[in-house]
């Protein structure tokens, strides 16, 4: 279906939150050839046009999320992009960036592409490749970054792999400033976290798990810095999940040096109790924190050290996980719960609704340089309705998508998703 | 005696002390029984146990071979090699297949922390952890906790040093939970390099010199220095580790005069411990400890087993 095809849709009745402009007033969008064609307190109704009555629910932006392991190319038994734009569409997701570290690793033109075309034709989730920072993701030699970028590569990391070798990083951090690229590390350090299972401490010693100490993270971090000030070059830590961490993230901007990061649900959702009774659901990369490890990064969400929140979606079949702990598969799903765990702190009254959703939209947006994530007229139609108040409850097993393995089974959320709108068109609810 | 609150025995952790304490009075009287040449071959008569090991073991295999062989269940002996170990399919494959065996008590070891529990969740059978990985190892510390009381005649208010290895032993895990909820002050002793860490979150007091950690304890607990440990470096060699962390008669004499020794085996003579003072036969507890161990795992499997008659009608 080409976008002129699609009638023009008017929301009325709607709250209207735009955490970019600061909006968050009720009133109509009118929605146009794919675009948002206007929004205000009353619009007249265009001849033809299909209106969709909001009943005082929350109209925003397409979520955006910054990292998303989405199965292809190579594990297309645990999620294939098809699955993951289902459970994206469920979760108010339309603009995703992918992993680049599948196999094979997204190190080559013409597998961006691929992934770019595989995200068009889902017509609901615009699919933005990252490119391998490294040949393979092996850490060694950089991959093509103009290339990559050149096809469409969104920005540059090795996944769920840190870049280790300090020369490759300083390498690439100062490669990919010719073409205006940043680069994404999964701050760990090899040599702490090698065997790892759960963060160490007292939870890990208890049952009896190889154990990662939370300076593993801290330790990236504060390399990394010091490289991104050599360099100049734009580093983004993904999921920073450690108090330590935030702060060397916190005075690195007051230093005025690009460094970005985000964090991802589970991080400020649980702790490391979740793992009790090895539970494999809740073996994540990295590890679930402690306690005060969360509050930080809560604080760091609501005083806007973190960037973006992301869903670090991982997907995994059952037999990646159904095994003794130390061996099962690390990471979790995040599409559909990416909204719900978000909007629990603000009911906790952690974060503002308007701060909540800009970590979810305009910032991510802003971070990649792309269009979307506001509530712009000319902006693309993509649009989540939600819900602040309906109750729902994350049940493993009756997710949408293919992959199950939330860490958040069984928990009890306020805030559903009501529709999801790809250019206008409608792709859920 | 209180009835046995759970389907499976699989940690001590949060297991309630007057629990432990029936379980101790059983094992003492299978102690006396086997002391005596008698049997109790009916009461596990046409019940099939299991041991599944996953992990070469012959002491802890053999000792629960020869607890349901005393009680008269069917014993099977399964090793399933190493090299099957490695696919996770295959442990809960095992499970399928025990259920269509109709086991009734599965004994389990497994190199994984959290192998026995997953096993669990898929058995039929009641589920005895004989050890898995650096989790814990439950009727180790119970036959220790039973020597104790019988050198000791109490079990309370005891000092306790735990030496050695503790990083990776689930020993000393099993045996922390235990002696603390027996209200024995409980000390581990080791360098800060084989100390899991926060041990003292736990509830333990912990040592790096073992002259200080010793002094005035009432047991002296060895753990085994496993040789893999060197090769990766938590310990620099074999004498270093002696010269400060093994036992030796003069460490020895820092803690009580009647201090027993004790030692899960098998040792690492001249690594861990001295060989004079593992053979001492006033203060070495170790002979007596594996004859624990089968009226230890009769008690278990015992209670167990009412626990699945009490369920069936």
């Amino acid at each position: 279906m080409s976008l002129t095809t699609i009638p023009d849709t008017l929301f009325v009745n709607a709250r209207l939150v735009d955490p970019a402009s600061g909006l968050d007033a009720p009133g109509s969008l009118l929605v146009s050839g794919g675009r948002i064609a206007d929004h205000g307190g009353s619009l007249g109704q265009p001849d033809g046009a299909t209106v969709i009555d909001c009943g005082g629910a929350v109209l925003a932006p397409g979520l955006v999320d910054l990292r998303a392991a989405l199965g292809e190319p190579g594990a297309e038994y645990r999620e294939t992009i098809e699955s993951a734009a289902i459970a994206a569409a469920a979760g108010g997701i339309t603009t995703v960036c992918a992993l680049p570290d599948t196999q094979p690793a997204l190190d080559d033109p013409a597998l961006v592409q691929f992934l770019l075309r595989k995200g068009e034709a889902t017509g609901s989730l615009s699919v933005l490749p990252y490119g391998a920072a490294t040949k393979g993701c092996a850490g060694q030699e950089l991959s093509e970054f103009g290339l990559l970028k050149e096809a469409g590569a969104i920005a540059f990391t090795d996944g769920g792999k840190a870049i280790a070798n300090a020369r490759t990083m300083r390498l690439a951090l100062s490669y990919a400033r010719a073409f205006g690229a940043f680069v994404v590390q999964h701050p760990e350090e090899p040599a702490l976290a090698k065997g790892g299972a759960a963060t160490e401490g007292e939870q890990a010693t208890r049952m009896g798990l190889p154990g990662i100490p939370p300076a593993a993270e801290a330790m990236m971090v504060m390399r990394d810095i010091a490289l991104a000030r050599l360099t100049g070059g734009h580093v983004h830590f993904a999921h920073v999940s450690t108090a330590a961490a935030l702060e060397l993230i916190r005075g690195a901007k007051a230093e005025g040096l690009k460094v970005t990061c985000d964090t991802a649900p589970p991080y400020f959702d649980l702790n490391e109790t979740a793992i009790g009774d090895f539970r494999t659901y809740a073996k994540l990369s990295p590890p679930l924190r402690r306690e005060e490890d969360r509050l930080a990064v809560v604080a760091a969400l609501a005083d806007g050290t973190v960037d973006a929140i992301a869903s670090d979606h991982q997907p995994a079949d059952p037999d990646d996980k159904r095994l003794p702990f130390a061996q099962a598969s690390a990471g979790g799903t995040g599409l559909a719960t990416l909204l719900g765990i978000t909007l629990a702190r603000v009911h906790a009254g952690d974060l503002q609704l308007g701060t909540a959703l800009a970590l979810l939209t305009s910032r991510p947006a802003a971070l990649l340089g792309i269009e979307a994530g506001r509530l712009e007229r000319g902006a693309p139609a993509d649009l989540v309705l939600f819900d602040l108040e309906r109750a729902w409850k994350v049940e493993a097993g009756k997710l949408p998508g293919k992959a199950q393995n939330s860490p958040f089974d069984g928990r009890a959320l306020e805030g559903r998703v009501l529709g999801t709108w790809k250019a206008g068109r409608r792709v859920f609810g | 005696m209180l009835p046995y609150p759970h389907r499976h025995l699989l940690a001590l952790q949060g297991l309630e002390p007057p629990y432990i304490a029936d379980l101790l009075d059983l094992a003492e009287s299978y102690a006396l029984l086997n002391r005596s040449g008698k049997t109790q071959r009916d009461l596990l008569k046409g019940r099939t146990l299991i041991n599944l090991f996953f992990e070469d073991s012959t002491r802890t295999r053999t000792s629960f071979e020869l607890a349901g062989k005393r009680l008269g269940a069917d014993v099977i002996n399964m090793s399933v090699s190493n090299s099957s170990v490695n696919k996770g399919e295959t442990l809960l494959d095992t499970a399928s297949t025990l259920n269509a065996m109709h086991c009734d008590l599965l004994v389990v070891r497994h190199a994984q922390s959290g192998a026995p529990a997953l096993l669990s969740q898929k058995v039929d059978a009641a589920v005895i952890n004989a050890g898995d990985g650096t989790h814990e190892h439950p009727t180790q510390a119970l036959l220790d906790a039973l020597t104790i009381r019988r050198r000791k005649g109490q079990l309370e208010n005891l000092t306790v040093a735990i030496c050695g290895d503790v990083l990776h032993s689930r020993v000393a895990r099993s045996n922390i939970h235990l002696l603390l909820a027996m209200n024995c002050r409980v000390r581990l002793v080791g360098p800060p390099t084989l100390i899991p860490a926060e041990a003292g979150r736990l509830g333990v007091e912990v040592f790096h010199d073992m002259k200080a950690g010793l002094k005035d304890v009432d047991v002296v607990m060895m753990l085994r220095l496993q040789k893999e440990r060197m090769a990766g470096g938590l310990v620099p060699s074999a004498r270093e580790f002696f010269r400060f962390y093994g036992l030796d008669a003069a460490k020895l004499a820092l803690a009580k005069p009647d201090a027993i020794v004790m030692h899960p085996g098998p040792m690492n003579r001249g690594v861990e411990i001295d060989s004079a003072i593992a053979d001492d036969p006033v203060r070495s507890v170790i002979g007596e400890q594996v004859e624990m161990g089968v009226a230890v795992r009769m008690a278990v499997l015992d209670i167990l087993s009412r626990n699945q008659r009490r369920n069936a009608r």
